[in-house]
């Protein structure tokens, strides 16, 4: 019993020291500039918050935390809105080659975006959209819905079609089975998805970096690696900005957990 | 009657899904192939069809073979080290009874963070007299990602903190779901430890990490953000990789075209990968 707990224990200390590199940016980003460089001593003198007043006061990353909020959110809410109807058509209805559409889902889960890129660049310029939430937005929800679909299809077969059919012989059509049966049973499945969608969405970088010109688009990923220094690197300011940029990562691995596990493993695992 | 009307909802149903992946993800993966056969710099004006002239000259390419073998480089270490380590770190997970829950966060919390807050932490883990690296080697000055002989090195060790929790949750999950039983039963036949885990948990986790090394192979093939950021390609191009080299050609050499002909060429390798995992997935489906 001793025994499980000390093992219990030293898995606990050994995974905390995976994340370590995660809790030394954390301490980068409130040491002081005098002891950043050269790195003298492990633990600061003091603590200091200068680098996330120069971050929210001095940089562009309010800005672009706005802009990654509001593109994740919605596309993230569309993957998924978009994705359940199509899931449900292509899970319980006959639609001829409906099988082959879903293989199409995988295989559309692995196209690399670096080959997308540039057709999407030049078609986000014919239409006008470089350096607006909707290129982003657009091209975030294509590129999730294939994993939206997929997940929320399998999600979707899982429930018993005896309850469908009890609501059927009620008198309910196909459209209020879907919402008042299938919608409520498939919830937990749907935040599973939206959250995959939500995290991708918010980490993405590529289109991100390749659509957006100004601030008025420029999401976390791209300030942050655009992050502009005048004589020297700012690596608290870094650090600092950062740690912004994974707060919603660590709301949804501490908070969400149990949904995005199983998005993963389902993701993964399915048949 | 009723058939006909439950198709024809379906369809409706379907639309809107396949309207927006047909436009942003059928078309665009086409339309590369399209573009990978014309010369096409906007800067100058130009474009005019080249035919298969760009992939000959990707052909005798020297830059191209050299991001091609980074390429597999990077794959191949980066995926059998995750594969081993997140097989480690499952075993290791698995006896786990208090915690778990903090266990399970701390271990995907580097999966869950966006890739170009890692190839941040990296760079400053990495700089030569800030970095906590060269500090617990004893105050070493080792320019990790200026020296051409340790900069993919270290860059494939960032990637391997990045991706191992996945493989660490497939193999986990999988080893949740193995009888106490059957260990209990071959300890009775006198097998234990190494013994054990040939007979039981490999043959058991076998195609589950098959599954994650299919994945990570596929996500290491299209890699960008994490080098990009954290070296840029380089020292003299020793990361580039082709992701790296077919962004440099769109959006900064502008040759949108000949940039295309790479993205199509890492599209071909991905979509081999891919072709492998269905045909696995499927082989499994006949099975069950």
């Amino acid at each position: 019993m001793r025994a499980g707990r000390l093992r219990d224990g030293l898995v606990l200390l050994a995974l905390a020291g995976y994340a370590g590199p995660f809790f030394w940016q954390a301490l980068t980003s409130v040491r002081p500039d005098a002891e950043l460089l050269p790195l003298a001593h492990l633990l600061p003198s003091h603590l200091t918050l200068v680098h996330y007043d120069a971050v929210f006061h001095r940089s562009l990353m309010p800005r672009a935390l706005g802009n990654s909020l509001g593109v994740s959110l919605l596309s993230s809410v569309f993957a998924v809105a978009l994705g359940a109807l199509a899931a449900y058509a292509l899970a319980r209805l006959p639609v001829p080659g409906r099988r082959v559409m879903l293989l199409g889902m995988i295989a559309a889960t692995a196209f690399p975006q670096i080959a997308t890129v540039s057709p999407l660049y030049l078609l986000m310029r014919a239409l006008g959209l470089r350096d607006t939430w909707l290129a982003l937005i657009l091209a975030d929800v294509s590129f999730a819905l294939p994993l939206v679909i997929w997940l929320l299809a399998g999600f979707i077969r899982d429930i018993p079609r005896a309850l469908e059919e009890a609501a059927s012989v009620d008198g309910a059509g196909r459209l209020a089975t879907l919402r008042w049966v299938v919608l409520p049973l498939v919830a937990p499945g749907m935040a599973s998805a939206g959250l995959l969608a939500f995290l991708f969405s918010w980490n993405e970088f590529l289109f991100a970096y390749s659509f957006t010109a100004t601030e008025a688009s420029r999401t976390v990923p791209v300030a942050l690696a655009l992050f502009p220094g005048v004589f020297e690197v700012p690596w608290g300011d870094i650090a600092a900005a950062s740690l912004l940029a994974s707060l919603p990562p660590i709301v949804i691995v501490v908070a969400f957990q149990r949904y995005l596990v199983r998005g993963l493993l389902a993701g993964a695992l399915r048949e | 009657m009723s058939e006909a009307a439950d198709r024809r909802l379906g369809w409706m149903l379907l639309a809107p899904a396949l309207v927006v992946l047909g436009g942003l993800t059928v078309y665009p993966a086409l339309w590369v192939f399209w573009l990978s056969f014309q010369y096409r710099i906007p800067v100058f004006s130009i474009a005019r069809w080249a035919g298969l002239e760009q992939y000959a000259f990707l052909a005798v390419d020297p830059r191209f073979w050299s991001a091609a073998r980074v390429t597999a480089l990077f794959t191949v270490a980066s995926v059998a080290l995750e594969c081993a380590l997140g097989l480690a770190i499952a075993l290791g997970l698995r006896g786990q009874h208090r915690g778990r829950r903090v266990a399970l966060a701390l271990l995907l919390l580097a999966w869950a963070l966006p890739s170009v807050v890692t190839a941040k932490m990296f760079e400053w883990l990495y700089h030569p007299a800030g970095g906590l690296v060269n500090f617990v080697l004893g105050g070493r000055t080792i320019n990790w990602l200026g020296d051409p002989a340790l900069a993919l090195p270290a860059l494939i060790v960032a990637d391997v903190w990045r991706a191992t929790p996945f493989v660490a949750l497939l193999c986990y999950a999988r080893l949740l779901t193995i009888p106490p039983e059957l260990y209990e039963a071959a300890q009775v036949d006198g097998a234990a430890g190494v013994q054990a885990f040939a007979r039981i948990t490999w043959p058991l986790i076998r195609p589950i990490l098959l599954i994650a090394l299919l994945f990570r192979t596929l996500d290491a093939l299209r890699a960008f953000d994490i080098m990009f950021v954290l070296t840029g390609g380089g020292p003299a191009g020793t990361t580039e990789t082709l992701t790296v080299y077919a962004y440099r050609a769109l959006f900064q050499t502008l040759q949108i075209g000949f940039g295309s002909a790479i993205g199509v060429v890492v599209f071909v390798f991905v979509m081999l990968v891919a072709v492998a995992y269905l045909r696995l997935i499927g082989a499994e489906d006949a099975a069950a």
